[in-house]
């Protein structure tokens, strides 16, 4: 490894916590999509601040985008207002503009403009150390380096101080007001955090891969846990793996460090969204499996109940008055046995005592529509689960 | 070339007329399943789609070798309804919400089509040139072919949509419903989508990944503000693209270094603003005179009733007053007094009012309209 290598790794590292902080705020408050339109909408902020400034990396052009950042945010907030289309159509309707006039305007500069839409839309983390910075004739790193490591400590700032009202705000609004804080504040806080980012993270992976380092990560860590510091912490775990390990990546199939950033980020979503162990796609299909069959086996009971006549009880009886299938009548059947809700005694089959007390609790709970406490009695009757 | 020249070249030039009907098709097709993401509340769905069909080109690229725009098309479209239907997968299944679904499946999709982009770039391989025209749409590179491809297409889905029209709309205004009629909401549903995914690999090669949101969504957005009705939004919607397909190739072919996509979304946006403002029953501008002019006749009422106060204590209601007795009162001016005039409700003489017959009764029925209908 050499030094450039490890400056690219530390860039790309920087950014992705950088990104991975707002972006928990932003998938948590149902925004995540407002960084796909600040990411683009930036786009025409830059260039305007290019053509003054000629400098990608000056504070001036930073703050340009940023503002073009929150006007997109206010934009789309003024047309919601109107009721004439909804949330997402303003969303949709107002950054493709924007970008459009960024677009156009670099266009018809071409020819005086160093500024390329691919460079735009895909940065190239590879060239960032050779932006250096340099004080007094001693180099001190890499440019990006220091504007990404100084908003980073911005964003921490912020978020150590505002931290328990950004909390607040995010899970209840009207508590917040109610204790005092002003959302607007916070969410324009959140808005400007999250555009300056963007705009110091388009230079190293480009506008629209910054949408998967500040999504990705916090979306992942969302599966996993449901404690906010925990998702924080998460998220940053999992956006600096992959972009380190997306940098070996590009290293080693010779492609785009940004795409391969992303790509490892996606491999790490796919992973958690099928294997995590709550809120993953298999457990969650386990899991529905497990409560059709037990809710299956909560309608056996209860026709049981219902009936004291032999011939309704028969298990040959049962198949076809449930209407049930074979298979499931039989799983059903076995899991009742197992929990030792019901006797089979000459093919006829009855309710056990601490099946008829099973039964009578959890009707007793749907009629009172207290539907989330049947999960706890399950674990209190249940030696085996469906 | 000025707007002029483009007109009378549109219909003698190969290209411009080639490209001129691509946009113009495109437009059209894509106001009209636009219509029914706005309505779905599915705005951002073509954003994740557009992106999401990146890697499908590449791949495509990688497995035929070959740029026939046809086998691009369906690696787009197959990559493009994969990443529809993982967005289906993460809201039903997970709690991540759509809007962090949608972003995740743009940006991951989008990511992993650069890294494939890029990986094909630095192959020893002549052809891999003007893949990336699929980033921001390169309406120059239209053919005749894939106008007819875009034909062909457009009538499939209009014939489609003139079939389900009743099952489209009935789902789109009430799923529940639909389902206890016992229409298969599911296949209406994966219907729908799979023509808007359709859509929008179509306008990739003309708009490009990037803007090709904004195509599906604003002249829907426009059109919507004209009508309540479901059929006469869809055709405006298809008026619109259309047209903006149309107005957007003209300008961009009468100036140099102008990328056809983002003219025509700019176009199609001025269409929305336009409507916007103006539309007669939602715009802004007739919203905004009715405000005033409901502003005015409660003032104008507030002064009748204060009218019908005073001449209440008299027994002769057109007992004449001074007019000075009304200026302390808020909401009296000059020109409301003439107001009451015209409508008969007041005759002035001089210095005098009085009330008319009709306007007692109209200020004796101001409040209490409710009792009155009864009787």
């Amino acid at each position: 490894m050499n030094s450039a290598q490890i400056e690219i790794q530390l860039i790309a590292s920087l950014v992705a916590i950088a990104c991975a902080i707002p972006g928990t705020f932003l998938v948590l408050r149902k925004m995540a999509m407002i960084s796909d339109a600040i990411s683009h909408s930036i786009l025409p902020g830059i260039v305007i601040g290019f053509f003054i400034t000629h400098d990608l990396n000056s504070p001036i052009l930073i703050l340009f985008a940023t503002l073009t950042g929150v006007i997109t945010v206010v934009l789309v907030e003024r047309i919601q207002k109107t009721g004439l289309v909804k949330e997402d159509t303003a969303i949709g309707l107002v950054f493709p503009a924007l970008f459009s006039i960024g677009v156009i305007l670099i266009a018809k500069n071409a020819n005086d403009v160093h500024l390329d839409v691919d460079a735009v839309l895909l940065g190239e983390l590879a060239f960032a150390p050779f932006d250096r910075l340099i004080l007094n004739g001693s180099d001190m790193g890499p440019k990006s380096l220091w504007i990404i490591g100084t908003v980073l400590l911005i964003t921490i700032g912020l978020l150590v101080a505002f931290f328990k009202e950004l909390k607040v705000s995010t899970f209840d609004i009207g508590l917040a007001s109610a204790l005092g804080f002003s959302p607007a504040v916070l969410h324009y806080g959140l808005m400007s955090v999250s555009s300056i980012t963007t705009v110091v993270a388009f230079d190293a992976v480009g506008a629209i891969l910054v949408v998967a380092l500040m999504i990705a990560p916090a979306a992942t860590a969302y599966l996993l846990t449901n404690d906010l510091k925990k998702m924080l912490t998460l998220a940053i775990l999992i956006g600096v793996f992959s972009a380190i390990s997306g940098y070996w990546l590009a290293h080693w199939i010779d492609a785009s460090i940004a795409g391969s950033i992303t790509t490892m980020l996606g491999l790490v979503f796919l992973l958690v969204y099928l294997f995590a162990p709550m809120k993953g796609l298999i457990s969650v299909i386990f899991k529905e499996r497990q409560q059709r069959i037990e809710v299956s086996l909560l309608t056996f009971l209860l026709h049981l109940r219902n009936h004291s006549e032999i011939e309704e009880r028969h298990v040959n009886h049962l198949n076809e008055h449930i209407n049930w299938q074979k298979v499931r009548s039989k799983t059903v059947l076995d899991l009742a046995l197992k929990n030792n809700m019901i006797t089979i005694d000459k093919e006829v089959v009855s309710l056990t005592e601490k099946g008829d007390e099973f039964t009578s609790r959890a009707i007793n709970y749907i009629i009172t529509n207290e539907d989330s406490q049947i999960e706890g009695m399950k674990d209190d009757f249940f030696l085996f689960r469906g | 070339m000025d707007l002029g020249d483009y007109f009378s070249m549109v219909f003698s030039d190969y290209t411009l007329r080639t490209i001129t009907l691509g946009t113009a098709i495109l437009g059209a097709v894509c106001g009209m399943l636009g219509s029914f993401a706005v309505l779905r509340k599915q705005s951002l769905l073509g954003d994740a789609i557009s992106h999401a069909a990146l890697p499908g080109i590449a791949i495509a690229f990688l497995i035929t070798g070959a740029k026939d725009s046809n086998v691009l098309l369906i690696g787009a479209l197959v990559s493009g309804m994969i990443g529809t239907f993982w967005i289906r997968g993460i809201v039903s299944k997970t709690h991540l919400k759509s809007d962090t679904a949608l972003g995740l499946i743009l940006s991951l999709f989008f990511g992993f089509g650069m890294l494939l982009l890029t990986y094909i770039q630095k192959q020893p391989n002549a052809n891999q040139a003007g893949l990336d025209k699929y980033l921001f749409g390169q309406a120059a590179t239209l053919l005749e072919s894939d106008v007819w491809m875009m034909a062909i297409a457009t009538s499939a889905c209009l014939v489609v949509l003139l079939l389900f029209w009743k099952e489209f709309k009935i789902l789109l205004f009430d799923a529940d419903y639909t389902k206890t009629l016992g229409f298969n909401t599911r296949f209406i549903d994966i219907l729908i989508t799979s023509f808007i995914v359709l859509a929008i690999v179509l306008g990739l090669q003309t708009v490009g990944v990037v803007l090709m949101s904004a195509m599906l969504l604003a002249p829907a957005a426009a059109a919507r503000q004209w009508t309540n009705s479901l059929g006469v939004m869809v055709f405006l919607a298809a008026i619109f693209g259309a047209f903006a397909g149309v107005f957007g190739t003209a300008i961009s072919a009468s100036q140099n270094n102008l990328s056809t996509g983002p003219v025509i979304v700019l176009v199609a946006g001025v269409f929305v603003v336009f409507s916007f403002i103006f539309s007669p029953n939602r715009g802004l501008l007739f919203k905004q005179i009715r405000i005033s002019k409901n502003r005015r006749d409660l003032k104008l009422y507030k002064t009748l009733a204060f009218m019908h106060n005073i001449a209440e204590d008299h027994e002769d209601i057109s007992h004449p007053h001074t007019i000075k007795i009304l200026n302390n009162f808020q909401g009296f001016t000059k020109k409301s007094l003439q107001k009451l005039v015209e409508l008969d409700f007041v005759i002035l003489q001089g210095n005098m009012w009085s009330l008319t017959e009709k306007g007692f009764k109209k200020a004796e029925n101001l409040y209490n309209q409710q009792s009155h209908t009864h009787e």
